[in-house]
């Protein structure tokens, strides 16, 4: 639930300046292993072309690819459910639950249950969900959500990590050693696994010829929990279908290298039937993908694959935080996904970006995003969803510069009064001034001295 | 109406016109003068170790040795000796004390230092992951050079499940300080023959 807008949120992440600092350059430090990795790839530009319109393919055919998808599922003896929103993918999980009489549930990263709260819904039924990729696993005793969709607690320092896993898990206090504290988490998952009667997992690509998925990570907690749990639950939203399996080797050549500059992660699970005795169910999801589908301006925001190259390489995102955005998916493509789900709460968002295009450029599915901020913005305005004060600077910005006059007239009187009363610019009332000093104001404008000086 | 025919419906009326399906030409994408050195070199900037070796005898006196010191070896490639068929339906209680896990990869890949392992391979699926440490036999003949090509040369949907395994299991979610031993194997040994 949104407490306050991103800029505010922003405000106050800027208030520690190393931190800031550090957060920025980490994040940057990703991006340019990124770089290098796609370096080593002369062909990029092209897998993004054919990834892009792969996705563009089957989202205009998608409705025949979900239902190829579901029958060649069902005949491998996978059982799938559809919920048209977040209410009706938590219900169906718990019917699932409660129909083995699961007490205690492993799940590997799903961004999709973060986007429909089940974790907290399934505790208030009395079932202990772990998260068991480490960076969740630290935000989720921390009680707070990830703040990256790759790289969940990237916001935290070590010692933060050391003081959480002290609390929780009885680490050594002021050890902040990175190995001592992930193989404490280690020993300590690997018991959740092994007790575990459920396993939940996210899906990064459903291949409709086959009725498989395939899902990756680097650390092996969605195997573990998978191989070891008497049921497997995976959850995907409808974009995640790619028509044929050999479209995954496009996919996973771009996914890792663009999301942390690795070739290729460690896991990439193929899963096609349920292992003997085991009961493997798919719950396909909606929740809003199809309204965004019909959004002309905002339907490729679907071809998204989830690697977040676009947060590591904005600038607002590395100087603001994850947490700043107030929803599941932040960066600049939760800025994009999250108005089509509620556009009131999420109104700020588009408006956080500088609009540079950098997340554009770096997107492996060439998703135009910084186009559709852009757009967003426009659409936001019309709804009326935009702050009273920036409403009215943008009309007073729009009757002024529609009169040329009047422009050269104010831009004199500014001029004059940056030199006669700069204390009318130079306090708090100015956004401008924050944090920035306010030029030096020239004696004359670009206007004027191009007429005196064109002839000579 | 179910939530099922809804969401179908509302993606017919609301996808976009049809757009056709790209032409792959993998004659575009990069080629390695040395499949085997590629192969190599990635794997270990990941954590793997790669061998060459040129016959199974090393392999049979590692497992031998591992034994002698009481520790859990198993192993599933017919060559190297018997399989222990029991442990298809082993739990992940009794599997959590597998020391070392050796087993057959179906093909390498060498832009990415992946390995394709086969449901077939695997005695049971939890073994390449609850192991602490993985080793996989590789033959060199079987070395790819891109993705593509492995998808090509093996059909990855074949069998129940399968996975593309590239080095040890690691995390940086710890200040993005690369940990080796996630929850999976602690060290991947790829043996070439």
């Amino acid at each position: 639930m949104k407490t306050q807008d991103h800029a505010k949120a922003a405000e106050a992440f800027i208030k520690d300046e190393p931190r800031t600092d550090w957060h920025d350059e980490t994040l940057w430090f990703i991006r340019t292993k990124r770089d290098k990795s796609v370096h080593g790839i002369p062909e990029w530009e092209q897998l993004r072309q054919w990834a892009s319109d792969i996705k563009d393919h089957t989202l205009s055919n998608l409705s025949n690819y979900l239902i190829e998808f579901e029958k060649n599922a069902t005949a491998n003896g996978i059982t799938v459910h559809w919920a048209q929103d977040a209410k009706e993918h938590n219900d169906i999980i718990l019917e699932i639950a409660r129909g083995h009489n699961v007490k205690r549930m492993v799940k590997s990263k799903s961004m999709l249950t973060e986007e429909c709260h089940l974790n907290p819904f399934l505790m208030e039924h009395g079932i202990e969900v772990v998260d068991t990729d480490l960076g969740e696993r630290i935000v989720q005793l921390r009680h707070e959500p990830p703040s990256h969709i790759v790289l969940p607690a990237i916001h935290l320092k070590k010692q933060d990590v050391s003081e959480t896993f002290h609390e929780f898990l009885h680490t050594e206090k002021g050890n902040n050693d990175p190995q001592y504290l992930a193989e404490a988490a280690r020993q300590h998952l690997r018991n959740k696994f092994i007790e575990s009667q459920l396993s939940l997992t996210g899906v990064n690509f459903a291949v409709a010829e086959t009725g498989g998925f395939v899902v990756c990570t680097n650390e092996g907690n969605a195997d573990m929990g998978a191989h070891a749990a008497a049921v497997h639950i995976a959850c995907m939203g409808i974009e995640k279908i790619i028509p044929k399996a050999e479209h995954l080797s496009i996919f996973l050549r771009l996914l890792a290298r663009s999301a942390t500059g690795q070739p290729i992660t460690t896991y990439s699970s193929h899963f096609h039937k349920p292992r003997p005795g085991q009961q493997m169910h798919l719950v396909i999801v909606d929740n809003g993908r199809t309204k965004q589908l019909g959004r002309a301006d905002f339907k490729n925001s679907l071809k998204c694959i989830r690697c977040a190259a676009c947060f590591n390489t904005c600038p607002v995102y590395r100087r603001s935080g994850g947490h700043s955005y107030h929803s599941t998916v932040a960066g600049p493509i939760g800025a994009i996904l999250n108005p089509n789900l509620n556009m009131k709460e999420n109104a700020d968002l588009p408006f956080a970006s500088t609009l540079c295009g950098s997340c554009s450029n770096v997107c492996p599915v060439k998703i135009d995003i910084h186009d559709q901020l852009w757009k967003w913005r426009q659409e936001i305005s019309a709804e009326g969803h935009v702050a009273t004060v920036k409403k009215a600077g943008m009309k007073g910005m729009a009757f002024i510069l529609s009169r040329p006059g009047l422009y050269r007239f104010s831009g004199k009187m500014g001029r004059w009064i940056m030199r006669k009363m700069p204390f009318l610019f130079r306090n708090k009332l100015n956004p401008w001034y924050k944090q920035r000093e306010m030029p030096k104001a020239p004696a004359k404008s670009f206007r004027d001295w191009y007429i005196k000086n064109k002839k000579s | 109406m179910s939530a099922r025919e809804d969401i179908l419906k509302a993606v017919a009326a609301n996808q976009p016109s049809s757009k056709l399906l790209p032409v792959v030409d993998i004659s575009a994408v990069i080629a390695y003068d040395d499949v085997i050195k590629q192969f190599t070199t990635v794997l270990e900037s990941i954590g793997g170790k790669v061998i060459s070796i040129p016959d199974l005898q090393s392999v049979k006196e590692e497992m031998a040795t591992g034994t002698q010191q009481g520790k859990v070896m198993v192993n599933a490639i017919p060559e190297l000796g018997t399989i222990d068929q029991t442990l298809a339906e082993a739990t992940a209680h009794q599997l959590a004390a597998v020391d070392t896990f050796f087993t057959k990869g179906i093909i390498g890949v060498a832009e990415n230092g992946s390995v394709w392992v086969a449901e077939s391979n695997m005695l049971n699926r939890l073994l390449p992951f609850i192991c602490q440490h993985l080793v996989l036999l590789v033959e060199k003949k079987n070395i790819v050079a891109t993705m593509h090509h492995a998808y090509q040369q093996v059909d990855t949907f074949s069998e129940g499940f399968g996975a593309f395994i590239a080095g040890p299991s690691k995390t940086a979610d710890i200040e993005q300080s690369l940990v080796i031993g996630a929850h999976g194997a602690r060290s991947l040994v790829v043996y070439l023959l």
